[in-house]
């Protein structure tokens, strides 16, 4: 068991979670982490689907990957990212039909999502399944931690609620507390996400000190 | 005539593929900081756009669908990888004959000419048009029904991610001698100006052209 969960395996997990986030500091995947984080249920069905395609890609690229011929390196990537992406979105079609119409094209653009390519060819390409699948599923709970936070104060204030229950209450609407429509508009998500940068930044230069 | 010139503006800018969408921000993001490139860079993703819409148009049309109908079989499944192919090999195109006509734009763009194979506003583009095909021409002016509607959202869609890019690269220019704080400096600071010229273009939402 001391093998499996090595000191190499670990930092592969930990990492991507604070320290190598692959919003935050690798900047990698803000395209979906914009646009399905309106509301919070939407945002953590991304950011599941995310971890799994990344962890299984990864351990799939891991045990071919000295079998493939460096010219058509990136084809094959795409096609096996493909393929993984295609069976998810199908999965979510029939599970979670209306969550899936919220996401619309965002679910074909985990394909291009550049935390999975970029995990394939920093991580996956040179290291065995095991750790691949743990920088995999490290580097996808990172992402959907970021999603989750977005989604969560952008849903709070832009609609009143979470995961659809209402929680401000009926009360603070005829004190004349109003939703921050903005909130709910894509503008919005990008200056939110600058300030989680900022103070995920503030917080590790703090601890490094 | 009018539905063409319609999807034209409404692509640059009410669909704005950066500012409505958020597709394509990985490369946005790091090649927007000098004018130069980023309107270099902003080219040769308009020419991908124009090569790989269309070609994605007659895919869907003429072979998955088609199959649909007339055995029963339905092969919209396989759309993501076929549509990831033509991608990888329509810029692999660019590729070498950019490296043959200009090598100097070639040596300027370096990795961000292979990077836009993966860039998610050339497959976001391929995704709605996909959408839109099932739109009713009638009643919708964001419908596309024709070769000609395919290569009239693919240009307004490139031209309104070289709008936003060399917009972006000319205040980070000038904002390269302001006083921003540490922890906000880079990309904290460029999140939230890119939140607040996304607001500017919410004007646009209005337009009934």
């Amino acid at each position: 068991m001391s093998k499996l969960f090595s000191k190499e395996s670990k930092a592969a997990f930990t990492n991507p979670l604070n320290l190598d986030n692959p919003i935050a500091v690798q900047v990698l995947g803000i395209c979906s982490a914009l646009a399905v984080t309106s509301q919070l249920k939407p945002a953590i069905v991304m950011g599941l689907s995310v971890t799994v395609i990344t962890a299984f890609s990864n351990v799939i690229i891991s045990l071919i990957r000295k079998t493939i011929p460096n010219r058509i390196r990136i084809i094959v990537q795409l096609v096996v990212v493909a393929a993984l992406v295609t069976i998810v979105s199908n999965i979510l079609k029939a599970y979670v039909y209306d969550v899936s119409v919220q996401l619309s094209v965002y679910v074909g653009l985990i394909i291009t999502n550049c935390i999975l390519m970029g995990r394939l060819e920093a991580f996956a390409m040179m290291n065995g399944p095991w750790e691949s699948f743990l920088d995999g599923i490290g580097n996808g709970l990172g992402y959907a931690i970021i999603l989750v936070v977005v989604g969560f104060v952008r849903e709070l204030f832009g609609f009143g609620s979470i995961l659809g229950f209402q929680v401000i209450p009926q009360a603070a609407y005829d004190a004349g507390y109003m939703n921050n429509g903005m909130m709910t508009m894509p503008a919005m998500a990008l200056v939110l996400l600058g300030c989680v940068i900022w103070a995920h930044r503030a917080y590790n230069k703090e601890e490094k000190k | 005539m009018e539905h063409f010139f319609s999807l034209f503006v409404r692509s640059i800018f009410v669909d704005n593929m950066i500012f409505a969408f958020f597709l394509g921000m990985c490369s946005y993001l790091a090649v927007s900081k000098n004018v130069k490139t980023a309107f270099g860079l902003g080219i040769a993703v308009t020419f991908v756009l124009l090569i790989t819409v269309p070609v994605d148009y007659l895919l869907q049309t003429r072979i998955l669908e088609k199959y649909t109908f007339e055995g029963g079989l339905d092969l919209t499944f396989l759309s993501f990888i076929l549509f990831i192919a033509v991608i990888a090999g329509m810029v692999q195109l660019v590729e070498m004959i950019v490296e043959k006509f200009s090598p100097s734009l070639y040596a300027a763009l370096g990795i961000f000419l292979p990077l836009i194979a993966v860039n998610c506003a050339i497959m976001g583009a391929s995704l709605f048009m996909q959408q839109r095909i099932l739109l009713d021409p009638a009643t919708s002016s964001q419908a596309i029904s024709s070769v000609g509607d395919s290569i009239a959202y693919a240009l307004g869609s490139g031209i309104g991610w070289l709008l936003a890019i060399v917009c972006l690269a000319a205040i980070r220019e000038k904002m390269a001698y302001s006083d921003v704080p540490k922890p906000l400096q880079g990309l904290g600071i460029t999140f939230i100006t890119v939140g607040l010229m996304a607001m500017a273009f919410m004007c646009f939402s209005g337009l009934n052209i």
